[in-house]
């Protein structure tokens, strides 16, 4: 708050504070995945036949190419970071323009995938679904529930990311500030990084 | 004192009225918003309590029927768990006075603390719309337990949806107070010189971050549940209900702590102030809050003792139930020993600091018979969980924040209560709350359950005396209210220090400063510099 009747105007930041406080959001984060992954082993152990054969379902080369561009969204992420720095703003904002890209193209297939899911009757509440094992119905819940999640997540990823686009092109960050960069930059690896777990559980585990 | 600094209840910025308080990221005000919201939904949850007791004066149907007495004791538990004792302290007093007291000008993200207190006020509407939106009010109770919470018609989604939004605030406020502290303490302020109300603070800031998102996801798997029947919780569909349980005490216990330990916060301020003595042993308070939030995350188990876990397990948990007494034990020695030699000042604050510990110590103690095992099989689901639980959190966190109250209220609006209508106040409540809470140790014992409106005859003399005690308990309450509610008004002016503290909330202008420091406050000695 600026206070003139105090004579005082002193811009108050402090990035160090910035960066703490993206990181104990990002603590809550995983600790609110970490809720789901133990809800996932527990019924992997209590289903396990079921959730190797449920598994089967699901279509590893887009999950696998999914992956790709979710990582190579993070090293895109992580150059305007470093160009940023630089004060390349124009690399900057092409890699920030790359990484929404990307994160559109990564939801865009888990549309298709998830489309596929739905043509087949493998969707929670489905008749066709509780016709199968339990197994099946706790595999599909978690995955729809977990992606599902996880989406939301990217889709508040890929906001964040745009805001920091149009902060950097009307130069409110710029080479000597730019720690909203650097915290949507942690957002989105963090994004990046529960995909990397997500993945090997559903995909290739069976 | 000079009077060239504008208070914060003066102070004209952007917005004129309600606005200016509104939208106001002055974390002085932001805590006042928080007060008045919080005092009122504490007003209909003790209502919801008062009704409550009333019904159970007499076997048999007195005031409502049992499907009302289920939506009450769910409403009376969600308010007052989620919308009063939760976020109480630390959205409280703990906004108010965490800046002041390591010398900062505001909490480190104004705006988001704003956003918090939006958040806050967000939940409670939605939380509240249970009761009038869909079919009828929720009658799970509070805890929302699986399949019940699954199946049933009345309302729960949007119970649990404004738990969900109320979690994010406390997650939101816990994330600044932690940055807070660590990036705007006054020079000098070293960790080992810091209060101990701010480092009770601090505690509590990493267990809202690290528990509160276990009963978030928890809570949404609810929302999928009955939206898109999972079946995550549904045993028809080859779900685990215990494992609901086990995912929402994973939470609810160590949020039992975010409750706590700001109340002892509080007493390890008033202590200190009314014996106009340094606190005995800072750094065991310290550490042992640190204790308590790290040993509390091992216990959840003990709530369910009786739900069929494995034998090994429920000695795992009974044995950590009965090492996380020890670091509040410890405080306990301390604060006694604090009062011991001092010279003691004897005011309101005081009177609802030393109560807290005598209910303290009955609501723990009366713990540890729920913490083992074989008798907690005998005491499961009677009315002596429900006594123990008010007295460790009513008596806890309420007589705290009492304390709190009492303590800060010259600071907060500048004026002073009335001093013997306080003290009477305090009399009266605690009175009643001993009549209303102990005898449901000794109706526990006897055998009445907890959570029905109705009760064996054999009961009856018992719940009258203890719903005698809630009508006094209440009369008490209002007269407490009444007088703190006029004297900010129409009280006398308060002195910048009217108690002698030490702290440095007490070396500014009562009601402070816009800016709350004129010169930035060097540190160069300990909090409790009694010499």
């Amino acid at each position: 708050m600026i206070n003139m009747e105090h004579g005082s105007i002193i811009e108050h930041r402090d990035d160090e504070a910035s960066r703490i406080g993206m990181w104990l959001f990002i603590f809550t984060e995983l600790f609110l995945f970490a809720g789901l992954f133990l809800v996932f082993t527990v019924y992997r152990i209590k289903y396990h036949d079921g959730f190797h054969l449920a598994a089967k379902e699901l279509n590893v080369t887009i999950g696998t190419i999914n992956s790709i561009i979710l990582l190579f969204s993070g090293m895109t992420m992580g150059i305007s970071y470093l160009t940023i720095q630089k004060g390349k703003n124009k690399i900057t904002l092409i890699m920030l323009a790359m990484t929404i890209l990307l994160g559109i193209i990564f939801l865009v297939n888990k549309y298709f995938e998830w489309r596929v899911k739905f043509e087949h009757g493998l969707f929670p509440g489905s008749s066709e679904l509780i016709s199968l094992s339990k197994g099946d119905v706790m595999f599909f819940g978690l995955y729809f529930f977990m992606t599902g999640l996880h989406a939301l997540h990217l889709i508040a990823g890929l906001i964040f990311i745009a805001i920091v686009f149009w902060a950097v092109i009307r130069s409110r960050v710029h080479s000597a500030k730019f720690a909203l960069l650097e915290n949507c930059s942690l957002y989105w690896h963090l994004v990046d990084l529960i995909w990397i777990f997500l993945f090997p559980l559903f995909y290739l585990i069976n | 004192m000079s009077q060239n600094f504008v208070s914060y209840l003066e102070y004209r910025g952007k917005y004129k009225g309600i606005l200016g308080w509104i939208f106001s990221t002055d974390h002085k005000r932001i805590g006042l918003l928080y007060l008045y919201a919080i005092m009122s939904f504490f007003i209909v949850g003790a209502i919801l309590g008062l009704l409550m007791k009333i019904e159970l004066i007499a076997p048999g149907k007195t005031i409502m029927d049992a499907q009302t007495y289920n939506a009450f004791f769910t409403l009376h538990g969600i308010t007052m768990i989620f919308l009063v004792v939760i976020p109480g302290i630390p959205a409280i007093f703990g906004n108010f006075f965490l800046p002041i007291m390591i010398g900062a000008k505001d909490v480190a993200f104004p705006r988001l603390n704003l956003l918090s207190w939006w958040l806050y006020i967000t939940g409670a509407a939605i939380a509240l719309s249970s009761q009038f939106l869909g079919s009828g009010p929720p009658d799970t109770g509070w805890t929302f337990y699986a399949p019940y919470s699954l199946s049933i018609p009345t309302n729960v989604l949007s119970a649990v949806l404004g738990a969900f939004v109320l979690g994010f605030s406390s997650i939101l406020t816990g994330i600044n107070f932690i940055t807070t502290i660590h990036r705007m303490k006054a020079p000098g302020m070293k960790w080992m010189k810091m209060p101990l109300f701010p480092w009770s603070l601090y505690a509590t800031g990493w267990i809202q971050i690290l528990a509160t998102p276990i009963i978030g996801i928890t809570l949404l798997m609810i929302v999928a549940e009955r939206l898109f029947k999972i079946g995550f919780f549904d045993p028809t569909l080859g779900g685990d209900p215990l494992l609901y349980q086990h995912l929402f005490w994973i939470y609810s216990h160590p949020a039992v702590y975010i409750m706590i330990l700001p109340a002892m916060g509080v007493i390890s301020e008033v202590i200190p102030t009314f014996a106009r003595k340094t606190i005995f042993g800072y750094t065991a308070i310290v550490i042992s809050s640190f204790g308590i939030a790290f040993i509390g995350y091992f216990v959840w188990g003990h709530h369910m003792f009786a739900a069929g876990l494995s034998a090994r397990s429920l000695w795992f948990f009974s044995l950590l139930t009965f090492i996380v007494a020890i670091p509040s034990a410890i405080k306990v020695f301390n604060w006694v020993a604090t009062l011991y030699k001092g010279s003691i000042n004897v005011q309101t604050p005081l009177y609802w600091a030393i109560s807290f510990i005598f209910v303290f110590m009955v609501g723990g103690l009366s713990g540890l018979f729920l913490g083992s095992l074989s008798t907690d099989v005998y005491l499961t689901d009677t009315a002596f969980v429900v006594g123990h639980f008010h007295f460790i959190v009513f008596g806890g966190m309420g007589y705290a924040f009492m304390a709190a109250i009492h303590y800060w209220f010259p600071k907060i609006f500048g004026r002073m209560y009335d001093k013997s209508w306080a003290n009477t106040g305090w009399l009266i409540f605690f009175m009643g709350f001993l009549a209303l809470y102990f005898t449901m140790f000794y109706l526990g014992m006897m055998g009445q359950p907890r959570r029905t409106y109705d009760y064996f005859p054999e009961y009856h003399a018992g719940n009258i005396v203890s719903s005698l005690g809630a009508i006094i308990m209440i009369f008490g309450l209002a007269i407490i209210i009444i007088n703190l509610v006029r004297s900010a008004r129409h009280g006398e002016k308060a002195a910048a220090d009217p108690w002698g503290g030490k702290t440095l909330e007490w070396t500014i202008p009562s009601p402070p400063p816009i800016e709350n420091f004129e010169e930035m406050p060097e540190i160069t000695h300990g909090p409790y510099d009694y010499k």
